[in-house]
């Protein structure tokens, strides 16, 4: 009898939680959805059925296109940029040089530190002005180093723009790569690295072959991590460049999103984009929480 | 001697790295501290004469109204939210019901979407309950979607504490209340103090929320000083300076309570 009471009061503490997430995401998610295949636009809403009409107008829209392009290769160059520079900086800190814990502490700072605060510095650092009376940040530093061919356009460069953005939010996000492998490397016992090197393997080939095969588990956490980051990524582009960039140079479809929708009022079109941003990350994450569920039952 | 190089070597490209991720806010505070007189693009990486709060001053004066929102709604959220997710945790760690494990895979689901695909529903859901603009309805938004991070963190950690210990207090005449109020609560302190770090780090540094539902009046420091770094009547050093106090209570944060705040990142990324 007191077993059944507790349950039930179990189940009353957690229903408020189960009740908010089921509104708030699963909910809102199909109310998105269904603004997305509706005319609303203005400030009243309009849910006269249009079919898949913002979305075909949405890979019609050179605008559209070139946030597609800018997310593919910001995802490709980030997530690149940060399991290497991640895995370097464990890799040397795993072999414990002095002041291990002051270098971990500054490569991981940037994580408690929000996106608006740095990109606002990022803005001044990454200022594309080219003429050498108005230079600054890199630029500056580039012209007072005798290194003027390095002098670039940053996030207003027509082709390579968002491949500035890269810049901080690598800056930002590797040392959390860096905390993740390092995690890892520390828990790989110590008697079998000693073994691969009794077996006569250099250090090298340790790493190779041993080390590294056992941090796949930990390169798919900041796979999926950084990945889904990366596609919604809205904050850092806003603050750097106010508004994309030149020409769109560093829009991704969080920012078109937001215009589209807050400042446009094109509800139906803004829900389309949020939607497209919702199924990319949904790739990404969805078989990952399956097999985090697998895992969780069998244990 | 071999040995002595490398060692040399590693240093050398440990501290290299550090130069790059210290770069940011070395022009920051030196900007920052820099008086009226001596700022100038051209001389932007060069050390300022001495310390002037000039710009801290103006920047104080512009933020300080933001940086209080930003306390106000920084800590009902995050004390607001580690209740319930410590409630949550308990309940799905310790009472377990069948199908309790898919609920809680369900939940964590809301952790990773992007909250682009919320946000048309979530303003109109916020006008039609009369917070839209308000600063208790960015709370009330902060705690819904802090549900899903904050019952994970709890979740695993009450996992692993012994059942024995609960079938004990069970059998002492403890329930479910009792259990959670002598037996998991003192033992869940440092599970708090993550809990907490995590979402205070995470709610002050929002911004996507914060610029779509809130009026001027109740802007967080974030959307004020986005709103002060895109209008072209404000300096430069002053937006740095005002980026500064921004950075300052998460940084702290950071710095003396760092461990923690690594556990959380942890929590969400190896065990998600």
């Amino acid at each position: 009898m007191h077993i059944t009471r507790d349950r039930l009061l179990a189940m009353l503490l957690i229903s408020p939680s189960v009740l908010a997430i089921g509104i708030f995401v699963y909910g809102f998610i199909g109310w998105t959805a269904r603004a997305s295949v509706s005319a609303w636009q203005g400030l009243l809403p309009d849910y006269t059925f249009v079919g898949l009409d913002n979305f075909v107008n949405l890979f019609r829209n050179p605008r559209f296109q070139i946030d597609m392009r800018n997310t593919g290769i910001f995802t490709a160059l980030f997530l690149v940029a940060c399991l290497v520079i991640g895995l370097l900086l464990a890799v040397l800190l795993d072999r414990r040089p002095r002041g291990e814990g002051l270098f971990r502490n500054i490569y991981l700072f940037p994580m408690a530190i929000s996106f608006i605060v740095t990109g606002v510095v990022w803005r001044w650092l990454l200022n594309p002005a080219t003429s050498v009376e108005r230079l600054s940040g890199f630029n500056l530093l580039f012209h007072q180093a005798g290194l003027d061919f390095l002098i670039s356009k940053w996030y207003t460069h027509p082709r390579l723009g968002i491949a500035a953005i890269v810049i901080p939010a690598t800056w930002q996000m590797s040392g959390f790569t860096m905390a993740l492998y390092l995690a890892g490397l520390r828990s790989i016992p110590e008697p079998l690295r000693e073994a691969a090197r009794v077996d006569g393997a250099g250090e090298w080939l340790t790493y190779r072959y041993i080390v590294m095969p056992l941090l796949k588990p930990v390169t798919l956490s900041a796979v999926i991590i950084l990945g889904h980051t990366s596609l919604k990524i809205f904050d850092l582009v806003m603050a750097i460049t106010q508004e994309g960039g030149q020409g769109f140079s560093a829009d991704v479809p969080a920012m078109n999103m937001w215009y589209t929708t807050f400042r446009a009022l094109r509800f139906g079109q803004g829900a389309a984009i949020a939607i497209i941003i919702l199924v990319t990350v949904a790739i990404l994450i969805v078989p990952y929480l399956i097999h985090t569920f697998r895992t969780e039952v069998e244990q | 001697m071999k040995r002595r190089i490398t060692r040399s070597v590693l240093h050398l490209l440990l501290a290299g790295a550090a130069v790059f991720y210290l770069m940011p806010i070395y022009v920051l505070l030196t900007t920052s501290f820099k008086s009226f007189q001596e700022v100038n693009l051209a001389t932007m990486w060069a050390l300022p004469s001495g310390i002037h709060l000039d710009n801290f001053v103006v920047a104080f004066e512009k933020l300080s109204p933001n940086l209080s929102n930003s306390l106000s709604l920084t800590v009902a959220a995050t004390v607001l939210s580690a209740i319930l997710g410590s409630l949550n945790g308990y309940v799905l760690s310790k009472w377990k019901f069948r199908g309790a494990d898919l609920l809680f895979t369900a939940l964590l689901f809301g952790m990773f979407i992007p909250y682009q695909s919320i946000l048309i529903p979530l303003v109109r859901f916020m006008q039609t309950i009369g917070l839209y603009g308000k600063l208790w309805g960015l709370v009330l938004t902060h705690v819904i979607y802090g549900i899903p991070m904050t019952t994970l963190i709890f979740r695993n950690y009450y996992a692993t504490i012994p059942n024995e210990m609960v079938e004990a207090a069970h059998i002492d005449g403890a329930d479910l209340l009792g259990i959670y109020r002598y037996v998991m609560l003192p033992l869940a302190i440092p599970s708090f103090v993550v809990v907490m770090i995590w979402q205070f780090t995470s709610i002050w540094n929002e911004f996507l929320f914060a610029v779509t539902l809130t009026s001027p009046r109740y802007w967080p420091v974030t959307v004020a000083l986005q709103n002060l770094a895109g209008s072209q009547i404000v300096e430069w050093n002053v937006q740095m300076a005002g980026a500064f106090l921004a950075a300052l209570p998460t940084l702290l944060v950071y710095i003396f309570l760092g461990r923690f705040f690594l556990r959380g990142l942890m929590a969400g990324a190896l065990k998600g």
